[in-house]
Formats: C-alpha cells, sequence, structure tokens
C-alpha cells in the first residue's frame, strides 16, 4: 500500500502544527466559535450532539495493521474504547474533547493517516473498491488511480472552497461494489477493444435530499489524461455550481439544470484548453505510485480445499468470503454487524484482534467498507478455519454478508446533530427480529438501509429495502422504500406510503419480506422479485 | 418553560445554563423565559460555550423534560449505548427519553 513521501509527511504535520495552534486560540478565548468552525471542520473535526466527533480518513479504505492498532489506540486515549467505521470508508470517534484534538492528529500523523477534508466543500476521501488488488473480477487495481487523485486533490487550491462538499469513487470491474454511479463523480477503469486502459467518467450522482444515478459523461478517457479531465469536470462546477441555494449546490443539480449532454460539452471545452497547462502529473509519477500497489507474494500451491466439516463455519466460508484473483486464496469479510449490534462499530480490542489477523492472514492488509464491515483482502483458504476461530471467539464471526442483517445504519439522532430520527435501534430490532425468526438465511441477498435523515448517510435511497427516519411534529417516524440498489444495476428506492413508528417500521419489513416469499420465482433476489411484480402487492400487503 | 443549553468549549459535553454557571445535568437547569436572549449573548461572550441556544421543556416529577425528543437524547447520551450515559445506572432512563 502507498506509503508517505516526504512531501506527504511534511504537509500533514504541518496542518498538524497549524490546527494546533488554531485550537489554542480557541480555547484561550482568541477566536469565537464562528471564526473557528470552519478551521476545525476543515480537519475532521464536528461538533455533535453530545461532543466534539473526530472524523478520519481511510484513503480508499486500505490501512495496515499498524494504522488499524493505532486507531484502537486512538479509541482507548482519547475516546471512550470504540470507533465507528462509516458509510464513506472512514472511522469516526464520538467523544474528542478539543484539547486532545491535536494530540490525535500528531498521533495519527506518525502512522500517515489524518483527518484533513473529511468535512467542509472539498473534495472529500476518495473511495473504492474494497475488493480492490484482490477481486477476480476486475480490470486492474483501481487504488493507483484513487491514490493518484487523492494526491491531485488534498490541498488543491482551486477546489478547497467548492459551492458543495464532493465526493469521488474509484473501480475497476463491472461489478460496482463502491457505489459508483451515486457519487458527484464515479470513474470506471475499463479497457478498450485494442486493449488499452481508460477510465469512463460519470458525473452528477448522489444521494442526499435529491438522489440521482450519475450519467456517463464520456466512456474513455485516456489514462494519462485521467487528472487533467476530472478538474475539467470540477472546473465547470466550480465555475458554475449553485452558491445561492446549499439545497442545489452539489453538482448533480448543475448537471441535472444544464442537462449531462451540455455539461459534458463545456466540460470538453474545458478539458482541451488544460491539455497543455500541464495540469497532468508525469506519467513516471502513477507509475511510481502503482508500484505501491503490486500484489503481495500469492504461494503458486496454494492449497484450493477448505475443510467444511463444521456447519458454522461452512456457513460462514459461504457467506463471508469472496474469489480472489489468486487460487487458494479468498477475500473474508468480518462483519461489524452482530444480532442486535450497532452496524459499523468496533471496540479498540476487536480493532487490535482484526489489525492481528490481518498480519497473520492478509499479507498485513486491511479494508473498509462503505457497508461498515471489515475485509481481509488476501487470505489462503488453508488458513480460514483459524481466522474464523478466532474472529468467532471475539464477536466476529457473524455469517450475514450481504443478508437483511447486514444493515447500513447512519449514526441516526443517537449522535449526529443533523439526524431526525434515531437509526441504530431500527436496525438493532430488525437484525433481532429476522435471527429469531432464522428467516436470514432463506432471504438470501437483501440489502438493507438506513438513514436517520433526508443527507441520506445511510444511503437509504440504493437500500433494496430503505429507511427513512423523519421527525413528524416531534416524534419519530419511519418511511420504508423499496427497489434501491447501489450496485451495477444501479436504481433508486421508491417510497411504499404512509410512514411507520418505531415497531411498526420493524413488523413492516417483515411483511414485505413475507410477500417477496410469497411472489419469488427460482433464483431471483428481493430486488428482483421487487422489479418484476412492482410495487403495488408490497403495498396492499402493508396498508391493505 | 425555557432552558438554556449548549456544548462545553473544552468538552463539548452537553450544559445547561442554572442561572448563575453551567451543569451538565438538566436537573440543575434553570428557567430563563425572558432571558435566554440575552443570558446566550452574554455567554457566548464569554465563550466557555459553544452556540448556546434555548428550547422549550417542562416540568416533569420536579425534572425540567425538554419537550423535542433530541433534546432528550442530548440530555442523557446514546440510547443504543446506556453504559455511557450520565446516568449508567439506570436504564429505565430510556423511557424518559422517548
Amino acid at each position: 500500500m502507498y506509503k508517505y513521501d516526504q512531501y506527504d509527511q511534511a504537509m500533514v504535520d504541518a496542518r498538524v502544527e497549524e490546527f494546533r495552534d488554531q485550537a489554542r486560540r480557541r480555547l484561550e478565548g482568541k477566536l469565537t466559535e464562528d471564526q473557528f468552525k470552519p478551521l476545525r471542520l476543515m480537519n475532521g473535526l464536528y461538533l455533535q450532539l453530545h461532543a466534539y466527533m473526530l472524523r478520519v480518513a481511510i484513503p480508499y479504505g486500505t490501512l495496515d495493521s499498524r494504522q488499524m492498532h493505532a486507531l484502537a489506540d486512538i479509541a482507548d486515549k482519547y475516546d471512550r474504547g470504540y470507533g465507528h467505521f462509516t458509510t464513506r470508508q472512514n472511522i469516526q470517534y464520538n467523544w474528542i474533547k478539543l484539547e486532545d484534538a491535536a494530540d490525535i492528529l500528531a498521533d495519527l500523523s506518525k502512522v500517515e493517516m489524518h483527518a484533513i477534508q473529511t468535512s467542509g466543500n472539498c473534495i472529500r476521501n476518495i473511495s473504492s473498491d474494497h475488493f480492490a488488488g484482490a477481486a477476480a473480477d476486475e480490470v486492474v487495481d483501481p487504488r493507483p488511480y484513487a491514490e493518484l487523485l487523492r494526491q491531485w486533490s488534498s490541498f488543491h487550491p482551486e477546489f478547497s472552497y467548492l459551492p458543495r462538499k464532493f465526493k469521488i469513487a474509484v473501480i475497476a470491474s463491472d461489478t460496482d461494489r463502491a457505489a459508483m454511479r451515486l457519487h458527484d463523480i464515479g470513474i470506471n477503469i475499463v479497457r478498450n477493444d485494442a486493449g488499452e486502459l481508460g477510465a469512463a467518467f460519470y458525473v452528477g450522482g448522489g444521494m442526499g435530499r435529491t438522489p440521482m444515478i450519475a450519467p456517463c459523461i464520456n466512456d474513455f478517457v485516456p489514462l494519462d489524461r485521467l487528472v487533467t479531465y476530472a478538474e475539467a469536470c470540477l472546473r465547470v462546477y466550480n465555475r458554475y455550481g449553485r452558491r445561492d441555494n446549499k439545497y442545489k449546490a452539489r453538482i448533480k443539480i448543475l448537471v441535472h439544470e444544464l442537462g449531462a449532454e451540455e455539461y459534458t460539452r463545456q466540460v470538453e471545452e474545458e478539458f482541451t484548453l488544460l491539455l497543455d497547462q500541464g495540469v497532468e502529473p508525469p506519467f513516471a509519477e502513477l507509475e511510481r505510485v502503482r508500484t505501491f500497489f503490486e500484489d503481495p507474494l500469492f504461494e503458486a500451491d496454494a492449497s484450493p480445499d477448505i475443510d467444511r466439516s463444521d456447519p458454522d463455519f461452512a456457513l460462514w466460508v459461504d457467506r463471508n468470503t469472496v474469489a480472489h484473483k489468486a487460487d487458494g486464496y479468498v477475500s473474508a469479510v468480518i462483519s461489524l454487524k452482530p444480532v442486535g449490534g450497532i452496524p459499523g462499530d468496533a471496540t479498540a480490542e476487536q480493532m487490535r484482534l482484526m489489525a492481528d489477523l490481518a498480519k497473520d492472514y492478509s499479507f498485513d492488509e486491511l479494508r473498509v467498507m462503505h457497508t461498515q464491515n471489515i475485509v481481509l483482502p488476501h487470505v489462503r483458504k488453508a488458513d480460514l478455519h483459524a481466522l474464523w476461530t478466532a474472529l468467532d471467539e471475539a464477536g466476529l464471526g457473524a455469517p450475514n454478508l450481504d443478508t437483511v442483517e447486514d444493515i447500513i445504519a447512519c449514526p441516526g439522532l443517537d449522535y449526529c446533530s443533523l439526524a431526525n430520527a434515531r437509526s441504530i435501534p431500527v436496525a438493532q430490532r430488525i437484525s433481532e427480529r429476522f435471527a429469531k425468526t432464522g428467516k436470514t438465511e432463506t432471504l438470501g441477498q437483501l440489502k438493507l438501509k438506513i438513514s436517520g435523515c433526508i443527507n441520506a448517510c445511510g444511503h437509504h435511497h440504493a437500500g433494496h429495502i430503505g429507511i427513512l427516519g423523519v421527525d413528524r411534529k416531534g416524534v419519530e417516524n419511519y418511511q420504508l422504500l423499496l427497489g434501491g440498489s447501489e450496485a451495477e444495476d444501479v436504481s433508486l428506492a421508491k417510497i411504499t406510503g404512509p410512514g411507520f413508528d418505531e415497531h411498526g417500521i420493524v413488523d413492516a419489513v417483515e411483511t414485505v419480506t413475507t410477500v417477496y416469499e410469497r411472489e419469488r420465482e427460482d433464483g431471483e433476489r428481493f430486488l428482483d422479485t421487487y422489479r418484476r411484480i412492482g410495487m403495488n402487492p408490497f403495498k396492499e400487503a402493508l396498508y391493505g | 418553560m425555557r432552558l438554556l443549553t449548549g456544548n462545553d468549549l473544552k468538552t463539548g459535553a452537553v450544559t445547561w445554563w442554572t442561572g448563575s454557571d453551567w451543569s451538565i445535568h438538566v436537573e440543575d437547569a434553570a428557567d430563563v423565559t425572558g432571558s435566554e436572549d440575552e443570558t446566550a449573548r452574554r455567554e457566548e461572550a464569554a465563550r466557555r460555550v459553544n452556540a448556546p441556544y434555548a428550547i422549550d421543556a417542562e416540568m416533569q416529577d420536579g425534572v425540567p423534560r425538554p419537550t423535542h425528543i433530541k433534546e432528550r437524547v442530548r440530555t442523557l447520551g446514546p440510547t443504543v449505548r446506556p453504559d455511557l450515559t450520565l446516568k449508567p445506572a439506570e436504564p429505565d432512563l430510556g423511557n424518559w427519553v422517548i
């Protein structure tokens, strides 16, 4: 994985000291909150319901055991012994003191991490496929391109005050595991008929209060023009994106209002102007970055066999391991969704265990999934039983990847100052309900996503089943949505009808799964059945 | 009744105006009806508390209870982690919040 050079380290260290001075002046009363707020947000420090919250960037979700140990140490030393892995592959700490914040950033810097650009109207942490470099179906490892874009976007002076925040995802396979088309820019690295690599650009997607699927504006940008094309996309947005209304300020609104064709025309015009202005880094830099992402030394004769005599282990293998490009290996998903647990939360001890297991079994690599789980990307099949045994003993062996128990949930009203309703308790009750009824297995793939407000951090628009918490005259109310997908078959979920209370929404989810069980045909997922039969049978079951 | 609340500058902890100082316990909160704007301005200027603001509340069993659920969650802590609330030994307080 990528290692900081002297410039990276110097930039991050300088930012730590700059923030230390800013925090000191705030604590001494020399800065008002209005003056300090934009400064702390530039360093990922929010003020949430109960305390300051620090969001730490995990570039394209990749980290090593040393970094995961550091995250665990921060949880113990400065927080309350746990952290929350987010839907953008980052980690958040919920109980931070302002007087500790600079020390935390300094500790992060020692392991080549930071919280820069995890907030504010700038280009945020670049996300990617959590199976990058391991997936059997990828064209190429997308992370070198994500890293190049990370370097380009870090402290980019022109894009530090965009009309609104800006999120980029990079993948390199037909299977979309990063919600690519629901980002401001989604990039898919593809190979053309001549065997050359290029980048397909999808621009203007997003969730939030106005969900949109990004249209493809260019299906093949040569990779030696990747950064220049991204710069052109940003320039047009920065110039014409609305700054008068924050609810209409995202690039999706601009692309929608201009029309994809006109937006594309302006990008191409800008791209032409930029071509000879030296925006693109030398190709040698991409080659240098690429060397950090070379394959580890996979054993050529790794055994393809797995002893499945233990049924609990066999179930975990079936559900939580994914095909790998190297024979004898798989990617193993560590579920942070125990039945009745808080999606995405991990204790410091669990983080340390995951770090140690990554070192022992996965070439020292971990990935954070946007679905709030952790991946060990390169595990020998022969090591799976030992790995599962260690995970299971620590409460990390839930065999529920992509099932109804594998719920995405934002922090909701339990932590977030923007939220209107709690998300976590709904997730807890749903996973308990399905675990109790034993239907999790028979329902198969069913992606359930919960947001506590319209900002959609819980990706409810993209859930096969989505839940949106709203405030109805001071009482929590939950809207039910069906038919969303953030994968390659991307679609936006639709609301079923009137909302439900905290208990009613759990019953409603069970009701729609009953309709699915009744109506499904061979091999159909919940989403397939919904798409075939439409909303009405579900509405009839819910509302009579 | 009206309560004045904010987050402590150093810790970010939820805090309530008692009439003379700030407390993390809502039981100590004073009714600031009629004086909330002036008190908020003065305390904002003193820079001990971030962006204080006034909320509606009602007395219930001798304790001020914020009207809105968001403020009740703020008062005690996350409902999903009773061990991290202000009163971890009183799990029934979840009913007070919801």
